[in-house]
């Protein structure tokens, strides 16, 4: 690809104080009130290759713990490639390679001394189509926990029942735990894989368009979820629709063509956006 | 890319100037009205009102449609809701005009006090700011949009200036009252057309460059 790696964007500026669970997130944060956010994930100067072929030029940016982060942009633009090397989903794809660091709590996420698998309960994820497994909902939720472990039933159906209740899916499915997954309805399935997510007790959740294949009511209901799991995980979110990025997420990037064009709280990106590109994209003059 | 929204706002932004004609229109009739001392002219002034009233409801209609329709961000957003705003304070510039229309109905009722010099000033001043902030509007041009602004001074001065001569005719010989009163609510109503003026200039250096200079100490700002 011919594309000339643009300059890269400044890092996030960490004065904005999260407002405290249940406030608006539209509601001015306090002067004078010390930060209380803290970087959860770094990525520091990321350049990403499939094969010959560069898909990410020197992306920069933090991910604050206890937030909702957007990647915004045109399809091809990076955005996903980057959600995929937050947990290292890349190293499954041939010939893929990188430069650059991520970094997990401050720490290396591919020093050859990690453990994929422990780094993956940590950053867990969620695709854009939902995948659970040909079995019941109840074991669809202990499926991980049972892999990583945990044997004793009582646990288990502790651990079953707080992941349902965390993806907002308990009440649906409570009198019904031991039918097939199968049955479940698009959004309940999507909610059933955020449960499945949320039960090895993940600190990152990546989502990958996670709406993009559900009607606006189950969409209304994934929105209203990210938005209460920031409280407890720190999410990012990879969508094509701006409106989405704009309702849930706290801070936004947006990608054009592998580079990161413009990061910042999201408030600006859709009010004033400092970059002609943004402005371009998000107001639909783009393409 | 071609969009059909593009076509909404052109629509938009050419009603906002008709309405911002329609009151440039009637403050410099109102003043003509008292100046020339024309009362048939005043009762036009009077009713033109209800044209630009009905002009604020369209235009108002027509952004909360566009919101709710087009789901605008960035500088169409920031046109959107500036537009609303600037039509509310073309609305209430239609209603100072419309104010002193009626005093200079009033007033050509009775014997002229005194020559007529600064409020003509006076209303040239406001009326050039009332056509800048337009223009910066039509143009996005926050330099003009700051000058209206800094502006804005100058009127509030010669408000000052007459209300004081207007004061001294008052004690000289209380017969004056009704006339230099009503005299004083027209540079009033002219110097709250500034000042709406200035609204509406600081509403374009927002829309322009999407930072908000309003309600901010004039050194900070400008």
């Amino acid at each position: 690809m011919d594309v000339q790696p643009g300059k890269m964007v400044a890092t996030v500026p960490m004065v904005t104080v999260r407002p405290p669970t249940g406030q608006s997130r539209l509601a001015r944060p306090q002067a004078g009130l010390a930060s209380s956010v803290s970087a959860k994930i770094s990525v520091r100067d990321l350049d990403f290759y499939y094969g010959p072929r560069q898909s990410l030029f020197h992306v920069g940016l933090t991910i604050r713990s206890h937030s909702v982060t957007a990647f915004i942009g045109p399809s091809g633009c990076g955005k996903s490639t980057l959600l995929r090397c937050l947990n290292r989903m890349n190293d499954l794809v041939e010939g893929a390679r990188h430069t650059g660091r991520v970094e997990l709590d401050g720490l290396d996420i591919y020093d050859p001394s990690i453990n994929v698998t422990d780094l993956r309960k940590r950053v867990g994820m969620v695709f854009q189509k939902s995948n659970p497994f040909p079995k019941s909902i109840y074991d669809n939720v202990a499926y991980g926990p049972r892999l990583h472990g945990t044997k004793d039933k009582r646990s288990l159906d502790e651990l079953v029942q707080h992941s349902l209740q965390g993806a907002g899916l308990w009440d649906e499915v409570k009198d019904r735990l031991q039918q097939s997954a199968l049955g479940l309805s698009g959004g309940q399935q999507q909610r059933l894989c955020i449960a499945r997510a949320l039960a090895v007790r993940p600190e990152v959740i990546l989502m990958d368009e996670p709406c993009s294949a559900l009607d606006p009511i189950a969409t209304g209901k994934i929105e209203e979820l990210i938005y209460t799991l920031k409280n407890t995980y720190t999410v990012a979110i990879v969508t094509h629709n701006m409106q989405q990025a704009a309702r849930v997420s706290d801070q936004c990037g947006f990608f054009l063509m592998g580079e990161l064009v413009e990061f910042g709280d999201t408030r600006t990106i859709f009010t004033a956006p400092r970059d002609k590109r943004t402005e371009d994209y998000i107001t639909g003059r783009f393409g | 890319m071609q969009r059909h929204f593009d076509q909404d706002l052109a629509h938009l932004k050419q009603q906002l100037l008709r309405m911002g004609g329609l009151v440039e229109s009637q403050i410099q009739q109102a003043l003509r009205a008292l100046v020339d001392r024309d009362s048939d002219l005043a009762v036009d002034v009077i009713k033109q009102d209800h044209d630009v009233n009905a002009l604020d409801v369209e235009i108002d209609e027509l952004c909360i449609q566009l919101l709710a329709l087009q789901q605008p961000t960035a500088r169409d957003l920031r046109f959107v809701t500036t537009g609303m705003k600037i039509s509310s304070e073309l609305e209430r510039m239609g209603d100072l005009a419309d104010n002193i229309a009626q005093r200079a109905l009033e007033l050509n009722g009775e014997p002229q006090l005194k020559p007529y010099i600064d409020i003509p000033r006076m209303a040239n001043w406001t009326m050039r700011m009332v056509k800048e902030c337009l223009d910066a509007f039509v143009n996005s041009d926050p330099v003009l949009a700051r000058k209206v602004c800094a502006d804005d001074d100058f009127v509030d001065d010669v408000n000052e200036q007459l209300f004081r001569e207007l004061l001294s005719f008052m004690l000289e010989d209380t017969r004056t009252i009704t006339r230099a009163i009503r005299l004083t609510f027209v540079a009033k109503s002219l110097e709250r057309i500034a000042d709406h003026a200035t609204n509406i200039a600081e509403l374009v250096v927002y829309m322009v460059e999407g930072k908000n200079i309003r309600h901010v100490a004039p050194s900070a700002s400008y």
